[in-house]
């Protein structure tokens, strides 16, 4: 496991952050921490890059303790918090030839790799310009390229996403995929059900610092209830004789005309399904199919608490 | 990964202090705020305490050979003022958290905001000396003198440039930050700076006697233009070493505290 956390706890006066907070990450797996605001996603990420020291439990990040050996884990990270961080006024290039020199790139070495990494993030036309004149979808891919600079081994991105128009965020999850594809290990946190959906291999739920659910997307969603069909009728005699005809495991709207299905998600289901009302002489006016989402299992593992 | 960064130890310590001193310095030259404040506004203070109250102030000499050296002091507390203002926005913005998760010695970021506030500083004070020459002030200090007075001035800015930093790393927000470089700007005016402090009432007069600028207003005036320097030259030493060392430890500590949660 290259990120390792056991028990980690953190109160800021009597307000209790983390809660006991266990966390495995496998190399070259991405790892999501979902959850909404206070939930303590940005306290275990500040953690995990010995910016806040816990005050229970141990946590080690590339295989060094992060208490006791925070230069060993700062050399083996990168870390691009919740508000960008980039000098207004250096230019994209400088900003990144700075941080090569600080992360210990002889200064050919930093310019070279400045010069990779405009071209990656598509920042080349703009990288003798003043970061202040850049968009804000500019602004966060050139902070992603300052944590790239010295090739991590651990990426931590808080919240990489938040407050990006949709065509920004669509790169910023393409630049997170390519990293993926290269073998870094990537631990994000985000309250988008979505992003965390399409990036992450492995997700864990926060919610008032513990952790309420822990799992692949599919497997969390799985707690919530399997797939289900849904059937839709024109008059409410057709739902009423459908609803007879399907069974003890059919559930119907009267108000929406609507008749819900436990389903295992498979074509044939749905054929005998529709075989079967078509036989009976009812008219099904349309069909959907519902896998649960994200939202779904947060609402259910969250509201009740 | 097929690239494998090796993060050199403390060998480095220079190199980062650089990278920060050359980053500093690159975005002061760029902030026009800034440049304002070194620069042009110690001149319209000389202009003005030349022009406009020189002629009512009466201090026995040329008031411009007088008020030369407390301009060169003013001067620095509003290059201390930017100073304090840069360190609390590195603190209040993300960029902090980035520069922590570096494999860097922490002390670099305050080292690079010191010495780029003392490039600055020193930068204005050419200008304003200069600019003195030029309005009429006449010096009679020879090389040794200057070589003192330089040295004199360096450490006063640093010790300010590091009060600064702590003051930037202890303020909230980059309004308070200036709000607490505003004492700095205060205090040259309850010295000799201006008029003999013989003409101050009673009360005020032992807090501007023995108030460190003081001493080192007169020590810069004496080598500058030969009056009398008394004591005040061993005082201003002790005052400023004195000042240093409470400013960077003051700085340290602070930092430490802020950035340990």
């Amino acid at each position: 496991m290259i990120v390792e956390a056991v028990g980690l706890r953190k109160s800021f006066g009597s307000q209790v952050v983390l809660d006991g907070v266990d966390l495995q990450v496998a190399e070259g797996t991405v790892f999501a921490l979902l959850g909404p605001n206070g939930a303590g996603k940005t306290t275990t990420v500040r953690i995990l890059t010995t910016l806040a020291h816990p005050d229970g439990g141990s946590a080690t990040v590339a295989g060094y303790d992060v208490v006791r050996q925070p230069a060993k884990v700062r050399a083996a990270i990168s870390l691009t918090g919740q508000t960008v961080a980039v000098d207004d006024d250096q230019t994209g290039r400088e900003n990144l030839v700075m941080l090569g020199r600080l992360m210990h790139l002889s200064r050919p070495r930093a310019r070279q790799r400045a010069a990779e990494l405009l071209d990656r993030f598509d920042l080349v036309d703009a990288m003798d310009r003043r970061v202040r004149t850049y968009s804000g979808g500019m602004r966060r891919r050139l902070d992603l390229a300052m944590s790239l600079v010295a090739t991590p081994r651990v990426i931590f991105l808080d919240e990489p996403t938040t407050g990006l128009d949709p065509s920004s965020r669509t790169t910023m999850w393409d630049a997170i995929n390519e990293l993926v594809r290269t073998g870094t290990t990537i631990v994000l946190t985000t309250q988008y059900l979505e992003e965390a959906d399409r990036l992450a291999d492995r997700i864990v739920l926060l919610d008032h610092g513990r952790i309420v659910a822990d799992g692949t997307a599919d497997a969390l969603k799985e707690q919530v209830g399997g797939d289900r069909l849904d059937l839709r009728f024109g008059t409410a005699d057709d739902l009423a004789r459908a609803a007879s005809r399907l069974g003890p495991g059919a559930l119907p709207d009267t108000e929406q005309l609507l008749l819900q299905l436990p389903s295992d998600g498979s074509a044939k289901q749905l054929h005998v399904v529709l075989d079967e009302l078509r036989d009976a002489g009812i008219e099904v006016a349309r069909v959907s199919s519902h896998r649960p989402t994200l939202d779904d299992v947060f609402l259910t593992l969250t509201e009740h608490r | 990964m097929s690239t494998t960064l090796v993060h050199g130890g403390p060998g480095n310590a220079v190199s980062d202090a650089l990278t920060m001193i050359g980053r500093s310095i690159r975005l002061s030259r760029r902030n026009v705020d800034t440049l304002i404040m070194a620069i042009v506004l110690p001149l319209l203070l000389m202009t003005l305490y030349v022009y406009v109250f020189g002629g009512a102030i009466n201090t026995g000499t040329e008031y411009i050979n007088y008020v030369v050296p407390g301009i060169l002091l003013l001067c620095t507390g509003y290059g201390a003022a930017s100073t304090a203002m840069s360190v609390t926005y590195d603190m209040t913005s993300g960029m902090i958290d980035r520069l922590r998760s570096l494999p860097i010695r922490s002390g670099a970021v305050l080292t690079g905001h010191v010495v780029a506030s003392v490039a600055r500083n020193a930068m204005s004070t050419t200008v304003v000396l200069a600019a003195a020459l030029a309005m009429g002030f006449r010096p009679v200090a020879g090389a040794g003198d200057w070589l003192l007075v330089a040295g004199l001035l360096l450490g006063y800015v640093l010790a300010l440039s590091w009060l600064a930093a702590g003051l930037g790393v202890l303020a909230r927000t980059v309004e308070s930050a200036s709000a607490f470089s505003f004492v700095m700007l205060f205090i040259p005016y309850l010295s000799s700076a201006f008029v003999p402090t013989d003409t101050m009432p009673a009360v005020l007069r032992p807090i501007s006697e023995h108030q460190p600028i003081t001493p080192v207003i007169e020590t810069v005036r004496g080598l500058l233009t030969g009056t009398p320097i008394g004591d005040s030259g061993w005082l201003a030493v002790l005052w400023t070493a004195a000042l240093l060392a409470a400013s960077v430890t003051f700085a340290i500590t602070t930092y430490i505290r802020r950035t340990t949660h």
